[in-house]
């Protein structure tokens, strides 16, 4: 059964792509880290796996009782063997804790001086990044430049969150008062999946991310765009008028779209329309999905503090228009 | 009916725990095959709530927890323990009832949730505790569970932690204690020295998750701020408290299952076992490391690298003492006569899983590479693999092994072949899969997943291997039933067993030992090089023997404690108060009771 | 059902030489320990997070506490006594004493109930802050314990007023004291650890 795990396992490595949350295909050097010393371990435990399990059939093979056998002699014990068979296991031990070791303070989450820092905040049941030095934010979608430190500091709005995204590193939970650290430099662009890892309440399983790791200058066009003013709707466009209808509904209490609304209990809209996902990187951005939230957001999400909106077909049309027009 | 009500007698008592955590293991079984089919399909699944899913994964947790393997190994240490130690019955015979009558009206209490939800004014199935069977605070509080849900939860492991506390002081007393003479410590059957240590663990570890109840519920009854960071609380307290009973937890689920497996290899290979001192030490070593090792179910929340690095070593000692017990039992089997019967099928199945979960084990007690596979289907993967494959293995094994004794009828060996072979490929088929799962990133307690992630096919294998071990588990419940209404048919000694239980009848007479036996050997009814096997007891007791007649005291006290969990669900003060009154009565009738010991 | 002499012989005879009652006693005590013990954490680890006042140097009234202490060592002296007069069928100081016992834990709880009172009149409730949540929940499971054993020592004093406690009865009075010495030392810590070293 190990040997089929173990042709399973490169198979797995080798093609990824079907595996966007596989921690076979490490894509910074924490998650390198972290694979090389999986691998490590799991092959001394096919070793001990395949050596204890051989003993145990040659065991119940060899001395299955047989009719008229003599009585088997009772064997007490044996010292020698004892010590062999404590000091063995020990010795395996030594060449697993030694790489473990150091791989705890290789992966302690200091990043070097000049690393790129990023906050990330818990919410039942999204995520809020803030770059505190580029004066941005972001939400649910993270994006980083690729090769690149970055230091990760967390920390909850609310209840235990854990971020994971496995392809970019090990999981960290987020805590209300306490700030917790990673710190990675991804080594190729890319989309990378990840979600909540910390059993979280009703909508846990809908606590999804995506971190885009982008060329310097990717990154840079990203960072500009996010400082920018919301885009203003064109006079007579139906995005103007999704906005008047922004302004009047509830959304306002809210969401925050800068010199729109200060709504501070969900997502920042003000670069909505430029988000691949919403609702926690649940759904793609589509005006389909779009309609769909906004008119029942509990029913997509369980437990999401969004009520259902009562909104005309025309205003829904219109509202959607102006969150898409929020590149 | 009302000498089953008021028994005191151990044997009667270990039946009833028996029925009742065979039942509680239902009903948590049906939990999970609700959760596998719910896992079939990704992307909404069978269209399982969010908020039944998360019931339902908290109410299978703590009822196999807590409600079917303990009391099921609880079965054993009250039906067997006093026979092997040859003693009349437990040292507190109505203690010990009072013990069952609290796990009965704990286990009733919590899962009385799934249907109260329209006494507080919601839909069924929308009450029952949601937190997690490990309610990691802040989660856990008011102002996150307004619900009454964490209420059942945190009030029904304090009535039920209540019950384990009492049967381990009387356990521990029993076999340090009622000894028959000749009986020394390292004569005792390892099943009864693993019992001893489980016991030490349950009244050490039990006291920790008390208070951590405790502080949880004065948080959410009145407003005080131990695990909640608004009041300068913290929520990793919470988990420190948790794990610090539940790893030793852990071990309180598996020694007993090691114990077994100890009586029932040497028995069908007919060869003592190997290394009886060594098997009974690395117990005892278990058991130790098992108080140091905690906070290796916390690695993912940033304790520091020295504080991860301790814990990760202490975490990997545990490996040689449980290795070593590994390689005992191989030994023990290398040079028998093995007989296959199933008892020895389920018991050669307990080890060759158990390595499985303890090499998984390894691979997070290496923290950073646990932090891949912290809660995600990885580590549901490994404990599985070690409360399955071990523990409930193991507890097959015994009760393969020990029915002839407890009800004088033997099971269906054919039917037994067919249920160990089903549920070994059924637990592979569930269990193997969720190790992929987890490493390809699908995180533990989720009722739906993407489709994207590419772990659906994986999932449709654990939910066939789960209705396997359904099927694998009705078949063995037919079993069980079949013997009722079936003659009499074990002898008193049917495996050629060496220890005390197999020198009386099955079932055993209400006094157990017609007289009771000296010991001179660690296998007592075998031929070994230095002693002769012991002289047969004679059929009949040569003085009448009394026997402490039933009580109806430990159950009325029992009553006592969900009465005053209900006052406390419902915030009636008077009526925790009439609860804490039948307490009382209950405590001072039973201390005043004439009762023969 | 006759009371065959087998059975009394047997009754009596356990393997440890020790009556059961009285190991269960050890092994209750032993699990009390970590019961107090994961109490006294909690206020260790939680000491000095109060967000706001009172502050434990502003309220605690150490010259009062160390009198309740006395008092509760005291009591453990009484319980010595009462013992020793109950082993050797001095019934009438045995009475007494079992009831200075209990007495002397009264005042203890008196003090404790005059202590909390006060507390609450200087602001400092059971939710104020850490401070007052772990000191009331540490001392309150404390003066639990000592209730149950005023209860206890009263419910012995009863019994031997009615003249069914007797030598015969030694070691229901011993397992008392076990439980009241043991309360008593567990004091002794928190009154260390909460009022002296803070």
């Amino acid at each position: 059964m190990r040997l089929v795990l173990a042709l399973l396992l490169l198979f797995l490595t080798a093609c990824s792509g079907q595996f966007p949350q596989s921690v076979f295909a490490p894509r910074s050097d924490f998650s390198t880290e972290l694979a090389g010393l999986f691998t490590n371990i799991f092959w001394w435990a096919v070793a001990v796996f395949v050596f204890v399990e051989m003993l145990l059939l040659i065991a119940i093979a060899r001395f299955r009782a047989r009719p008229g056998a003599a009585h088997p002699k009772p064997v007490h014990g044996h010292t020698a063997l004892e010590i062999g068979w404590t000091l063995a296991p020990a010795l395996i031990l030594v060449f697993i804790a030694v790489p473990t070791m150091r791989a705890i303070f290789a992966t302690s989450g200091h990043a070097p001086e000049g690393a790129l820092r990023v906050e990330v905040i818990g919410h039942q049941w999204w995520w809020e990044y803030r770059y505190p030095t580029l004066n941005i934010s972001a939400y649910n979608e993270l994006h980083l430049p690729v090769r690149t430190a970055i230091q990760v500091d967390m920390t909850s709005a609310d209840v235990i969150h854990s971020f994971w995204v496995p392809r970019l590193g090990g999981k960290r939970d987020l805590i209300q008062g306490r700030t917790n650290r990673i710190a990675f430099r991804a080594d190729s662009t890319g989309e990378y999946w990840g979600q909540c890892a910390e059993f979280c309440g009703a909508s846990h399983a809908n606590m999804r991310l995506r971190v885009f790791v982008e060329s310097d200058s990717a990154f840079q066009r990203w960072v500009d765009q996010q400082r920018a003013a919301p885009a203003t709707p064109a006079k007579g466009s139906p995005a103007e008028a999704g906005e008047r209808v922004f302004r009047r509904s509830a959304c306002i209490g809210c969401h925050t779209i800068a010199g729109v609304a200060q709504g501070k209990v969900g997502p920042d809209l003000s670069h909505v329309g430029g988000r691949a996902t919403i609702a926690g990187a649940l759904f793609p951005n589509t005006t389909e999905t779009l309609h769909r939230w906004i008119l029942n957001a509990p029913s997509l999400k369980p437990g999401a503090s969004m009520p259902p909106q009562n909104v005309s077909p025309q205003d829904l049309d219109a509202l959607v228009a102006y969150l898409q027009s929020l590149k | 009916m009302k000498r089953w009500l008021t028994t005191t007698d151990h044997k009667r008592i270990g039946l009833l725990y028996f029925w009742t955590a065979f039942g509680f293991f239902l009903i948590g079984g049906l939990e999970a095959l609700i959760i596998r089919a719910q896992l079939v399909r990704p992307d909404g699944g069978l269209g399982v709530s969010a908020e039944t899913f998360n019931q339902l994964f908290t109410m299978h947790g703590t009822t196999m927890v807590f409600l079917a393997l303990m009391p099921l190994s609880a079965a054993f240490f009250n039906f067997i323990i006093p026979l092997q130690i040859g003693a009349r019955d437990v040292a507190f015979p109505r203690l010990n009832a009072f013990s069952y009558w609290v796990f009965l009206l704990g286990g009733l209490f919590l899962n009385a949730s799934f249907i109260a939800g329209p006494l507080f004014g919601a839909d069924r199935l929308s009450v029952a505790p949601d937190a997690g069977w490990f309610g990691y605070a802040n989660l856990t509080s008011r102002q996150f569970s307004p619900g009454p849900n964490v209420d059942f939860w945190l009030l029904g492991l304090q009535i039920l932690g209540i019950a384990s506390l009492a049967a381990g002081f009387n356990f521990v007393v029993t076999i340090l204690n009622m000894r028959a003479p000749g009986m020394r410590m390292l004569r005792l059957p390892v099943f009864t020295w693993m019992t001893l240590v489980t016991q030490f663990l349950v009244i050490t570890a039990f006291p920790v998750i008390t208070v951590a109840l405790v502080l949880l519920m004065f948080d959410r009854f009145f407003g005080t701020h131990f695990f909640l960071p608004s009041g300068g609380g913290d929520p990793i307290l919470w988990q420190h408290l948790f794990w610090m009973f539940g790893h030793p937890e852990v071990y309180i689920l598996i020694l007993p299952a090691m114990g077994i497996v100890s009586e029932v290899l040497p028995t069908f290979s007919k060869k003592p076992l190997f290394g009886y001192t060594v098997v009974v030490y690395s117990g005892v070593v278990i058991a130790f490391l098992g108080w140091s090792v905690w906070s290796h179910h916390m690695f993912s929340t940033g304790l520091g690298p020295i504080a991860d690095s301790v814990f990760a070593g202490t975490t990997m000692l545990i490996a040689i003492p449980t290795g070593v017990k590994i390689f005992n039992w191989i030994a023990t089997l290398w040079g028998g006569q093995i007989r296959f019967t199933t008892s020895l099928l389920f018991a050669v199945g307990f080890i060759a899983m158990f390595i499985i979960g303890g090499l998984s084990g390894v691979t997070h007690a290496s923290a950073p590479s646990d932090l891949q596979q912290t809660d995600t289907y990885y580590v549901v993967a490994h404990i599985h693999y070690v409360l399955f494959g071990g523990t409930i293995l193991g507890l097959f094994a015994g009760i393969y092994y020990w029915w002839p004794k407890m009800t004088g009828r033997l099971l269906s060996e054919s039917l037994g072949k067919v249920h160990f072979w089903l549920t070994l490929i059924g637990m592979n088929l569930a269990f193997f899969p969720m190790h992929f799962s987890g490493l390809l990133g699908m995180p533990r307690r989720i009722y739906t997943y993407s489709a994207d992630l590419g772990v659906a096919r994986f999932n449709q294998l654990s939910t066939v291997g789960a209705f396997l071990i359904g099927i694998a588990t009705l078949i063995f419940f037919w079993n069980l039933l079949r013997t009722r209404w079936r003659p009499a048919n074990a002898p008193a000694n049917p495996w050629d067993g060496a220890t005390l239980e197999w020198a009386i009848p099955s079932p055993p007479p209400v006094y157990n030992f017609t007289v009771i036996p000296t010991v001179t050997s660690r296998l007592p009814l075998w031929q070994t090089e230095r002693h002769p096997p012991m002289t047969p007891l004679p059929d009949r007791p040569p003085a009448p023997i009394h026997v402490p007649g039933g009580s109806w005291w430990p159950m009325i006290t029992a009553f006592g404690l969900p009465i005053i969990a209900i006052g406390a669900l419902a915030h009636l003060i008077p009526i925790v108060l009439a609860g804490a009154g039948v307490v009382i009565v209950g405590i001072y009738r039973w201390a005043y009771e004439p009762f023969e010991m | 059902m006759t009371h065959g002499s087998t059975h009394a012989h047997e009754a009596h005879r356990t393997s440890m030489g020790v009556d059961s009652r009285k190991m269960a006693f050890w092994a209750f005590i032993g699990s009390e320990c970590l019961l107090f013990g994961s109490l006294i954490a909690t206020y260790l680890v939680y000491k000095g997070r109060s967000l706001v006042g009172p502050y434990p140097h502003e309220i605690l009234n150490i010259p009062f506490t160390s009198f309740s202490t006395f008092d509760l060592l005291m009591s453990s002296l009484a319980m010595v006594l009462a013992l020793a007069a109950v082993q050797r069928g001095d019934m009438k100081r045995g009475k007494l004493w079992l009831l200075i016992t209990a007495l002397l834990g009264l005042v203890f709880l008196g003090g404790q109930f005059w202590e909390f009172s006060h507390f609450v009149h200087e602001g400092l409730g059971l939710t104020t802050n850490l401070f007052g949540s772990t000191f009331y929940v540490l001392t309150g499971t404390h003066g639990a314990h000592v209730t149950v054993g005023v209860i206890w020592l009263l419910t012995l004093w009863i019994q031997a007023l009615r003249g069914k406690l007797g030598p015969g009865n030694a070691l229901t009075v011993e397992i008392t004291g076990l439980y009241w010495h043991f309360v008593d030392v567990v004091w002794i810590v928190i009154f260390t650890v909460v009022y002296l070293i803070q």
